[in-house]
């Protein structure tokens, strides 16, 4: 029963994916490439490209392309539900308990030494994000692999968000733009 | 929150950013951030980071978690189906639809510098949300606070320790804390 096999491997997946992200590609190609051969190791990286140049975490990303493969479309929604489920049964728990007991002195003890290291947390995801747009890639930072356009276009940007208030999706899909016109534009000047 | 023109609207600013976030878990919950933070004020900005918390502490992408536990807070069970919905349809329509045509997209050029350019669009936005709320922090004035936002930025950024460690540190920390406060009263 493929659609059982799809729906529990990624059930497995969404459970055990701690931190997000990357730290879970691990345990995603341990599921379908070593354990069941649902994709070869080649079909893996390209699954971990087209995850870099699309929306959606990994996980969800990985169920759909899969389960597609795998299984037609019911394949897709199968998997995609086996990585959601463990979500949605312990984070509303969660939630349920904050709502309802937030107020103790003891929550709200812990809760006032959480937030600052969320927000530090957020900050480094900040930071290699901003790294990487100015370097390509995060550990390789060097002076010859420094790249002043996107610096540009990330001032240009930042300073547009800033003054106009505007919808951040809209500055990123201008910044989009801008590097497309920016390398069309240096092209014709050459 | 019950009306459905709320959930309406929660449902379709969910979705717009799911379709719209790229680069990792951490980008959506800034943007959701922004949202339902500053731009909605449906959520305050202590809360927001104790949802994120909450996301983070469950396995499970970040950007799904984030979501059931925005979508929960504001509207209970329907709030956190509506906004489940709203989160993988995206992915789900877009990869879908790129594992038939993948290699055409892969050597177009546009496509590769429309997305290296909204990468640097996405540093914008979350290091614009970053320092608003670094400064937040400071401004609170709290030494206990900032120590914790220094050792954990240290932590996280330069020795890639998980993010549960440090979760569970700060929790441990919070019930000492809290142990201490409880001696003091008696």
């Amino acid at each position: 029963m493929i659609y059982l096999q799809l729906f529990l491997s990624f059930l497995k997946i969404g459970l055990f994916s701690f931190g997000g992200g990357y730290a879970t590609l691990p345990l995603i190609q341990t599921e379908i490439v070593t354990n069941n051969a649902w994709l070869s190791m080649s079909e893996f990286v390209d699954l971990i490209t087209i995850s870099q140049m699309t929306p959606g975490p990994i996980a969800i990303n990985s169920a759909t392309f899969v389960g597609i493969k795998i299984a037609g479309p019911l394949g897709a929604i199968v998997a995609t539900l086996g990585c959601i489920l463990p979500s949605c049964i312990i984070v509303s728990l969660l939630a349920y308990f904050y709502l309802k007991y937030r107020k103790l002195s003891t929550i709200q003890d812990i809760l006032w030494t959480l937030r600052p290291a969320v927000v530090a947390m957020i900050a480094s995801a900040g930071v290699g994000i901003l790294l990487t747009a100015f370097f390509g890639s995060e550990t390789s930072i060097s002076i010859s692999s420094f790249k002043l356009v996107m610096t540009v276009i990330f001032i240009f940007g930042f300073v547009v968000l800033k003054k106009f208030k505007c919808d951040p999706v809209f500055v990123m899909l201008l910044c989009g733009v801008c590097h497309v016109g920016l390398y069309y534009g240096m092209q014709l000047i050459r | 929150m019950k009306g459905k023109d709320q959930l309406w609207k929660l449902f379709t600013s969910t979705l717009f950013l799911s379709a719209f976030t790229f680069g990792g878990g951490y980008v959506i919950i800034t943007l959701m951030k922004k949202k339902f933070v500053d731009e909605l004020h449906w959520i305050d900005e202590d809360e927001m980071l104790d949802l994120v918390a909450i996301a983070q502490s469950a396995p499970g992408a970040i950007a799904v978690n984030g979501a059931i536990v925005i979508g929960y807070k504001l509207a209970g069970m329907i709030g956190m189906f509506i906004t489940v919905i709203a989160t993988i349809l995206p992915p789900f329509i877009i990869i879908s639809f790129i594992s038939v045509c993948y290699s055409t997209l892969k050597d177009n050029i546009i496509i590769a510098l429309l997305l290296e350019g909204m990468q640097v669009g996405v540093a914008v936005v979350i290091v614009n949300v970053v320092l608003g709320m670094g400064k937040d922090v400071i401004e609170k004035k709290e030494r206990l606070g900032i120590i914790i936002m220094i050792i954990a930025f240290i932590l996280a950024y330069f020795f890639h320790v998980n993010v549960i460690f440090i979760i569970l540190a700060c929790i441990t920390l919070g019930i000492v804390k809290s142990a201490y406060h409880l001696r003091r009263h008696l």
